[in-house]
């Protein structure tokens, strides 16, 4: 494990940038949120640390005054499959991370992954500390926002209706790029399609769980097409 | 103050749910041996398949058969897509179309 340097905190600050922007942004919507549910800062940097996931966070806002708490958890598990995917795409880039790698798994939300999965950031940069740092960064702004909207929820009234749309967004700048940048186009429609069509078929609930075996199952079934244009090379 | 009791154990629950999401993978598959080439082969590609997932599932509420047709949605990501590929600029189009976004679904829709 390298000393951190100046240049590793640029490259890092550089990365997560847009994704400060936009944590700082959502985080003071989900302040506001559990304000106005009556649930002041404190509630919303707890919530930060523990669940660590904001679409888990904004869905609980809901479930933290009454319901069963099953439900809250299976909930959780549901709208977190995702991760799974996450985690197991980052064991290649993360087998060397040593004791950084609870925290880094931990930490691993959306967007940091979306960063940290395309490349090991810029030449001449120690990999690990930028690691640490984008994920850092990461998780620091969404506290930080959602500290501030529970605090600013008591100051300012502004209508945030439509404010998560900021997710939408970034997740559709990552898309645009990865299909910029790859050859092969089949995973992007892949999951835009498989998605779409099990939400239309299971429902707004359960329709990820559906959309993942399939995208799985074509994935394994389309590998000899995809592979060679899948991506960059491990080792 | 029971109230408070039920917040906190539904924080605790969900919080052990993702956390579960983002570890158990790992201890299955990130002892130190190798993992299997299949499961690598997965995690080239299926980063390519999540964000179009991920997508959907950020719309998954918008309506499609009644008014007004996900046309905020429709238009923001035009807005999101035509600048993006004009300044490939993260911030930018994510703070256009979101304010974009807000400003038709308070004002327009």
């Amino acid at each position: 494990m390298r000393k951190i340097t100046g240049k590793d905190i640029r490259a890092a600050f550089r990365t997560s940038s847009p994704i400060i922007v936009t944590f700082l942004v959502l985080g003071i919507g989900y302040g506001i949120l559990m304000e106005k549910h009556g649930y002041g800062p404190m509630w919303s940097l707890l919530s930060g640390i523990i669940i660590l996931s904001g679409t888990a966070q904004f869905v609980s806002v809901t479930m933290l005054s009454s319901g069963s708490v099953l439900m809250a958890g299976l909930t959780a598990l549901m709208i977190s499959a995702r991760h799974i995917f996450f985690s197991i795409s980052m064991i290649g880039r993360y087998s060397s991370e040593g004791r950084r790698k609870g925290y880094l798994y931990y930490a691993l939300c959306d967007e940091t992954y979306a960063m940290l999965s395309k490349d090991d950031g810029p030449e001449g940069v120690n990999v690990s500390n930028y690691r640490l740092l984008v994920t850092l960064f990461d998780q620091s702004a969404w506290l930080t926002g959602s500290f501030l909207g529970g605090w600013i929820g008591t100051l300012l009234t502004f209508d945030s209706t439509g404010i998560d749309f900021a997710m939408t967004a970034l997740f559709t700048t990552v898309f645009i790029q990865q299909w910029i940048d790859n050859k092969c186009h089949l995973p992007a429609v892949l999951g835009v399609t498989a998605t779409l069509a099990c939400r239309v078929i299971f429902g707004r609930d359960i329709f990820l769980i559906p959309a993942m075996i399939i995208i799985i199952a074509v994935l394994t079934a389309a590998r000899g097409k995809i592979e060679p244009a899948g991506g960059e090379s491990h080792d | 103050m029971t109230d408070h009791m039920h917040a906190m154990i539904v924080i605790a629950v969900m919080g052990l749910a993702v956390l579960a999401t983002r570890i158990v993978p790992v201890l299955i598959f990130g002892r130190g041996e190798k993992v299997p080439e299949f499961i690598l082969y997965l995690g080239r590609v299926v980063p390519y398949t999540a964000m179009g997932l991920l997508i959907v599932y950020c719309l998954r509420d918008m309506p499609v058969l009644d008014a007004p047709h996900g046309l905020p949605e429709i238009i923001s990501l035009t807005v999101v897509t035509v600048t993006y590929l004009w300044k490939r600029n993260t911030i930018l189009s994510v703070v256009a179309g979101t304010a974009l976004y807000m400003f038709l679904v308070q004002s327009i829709f």
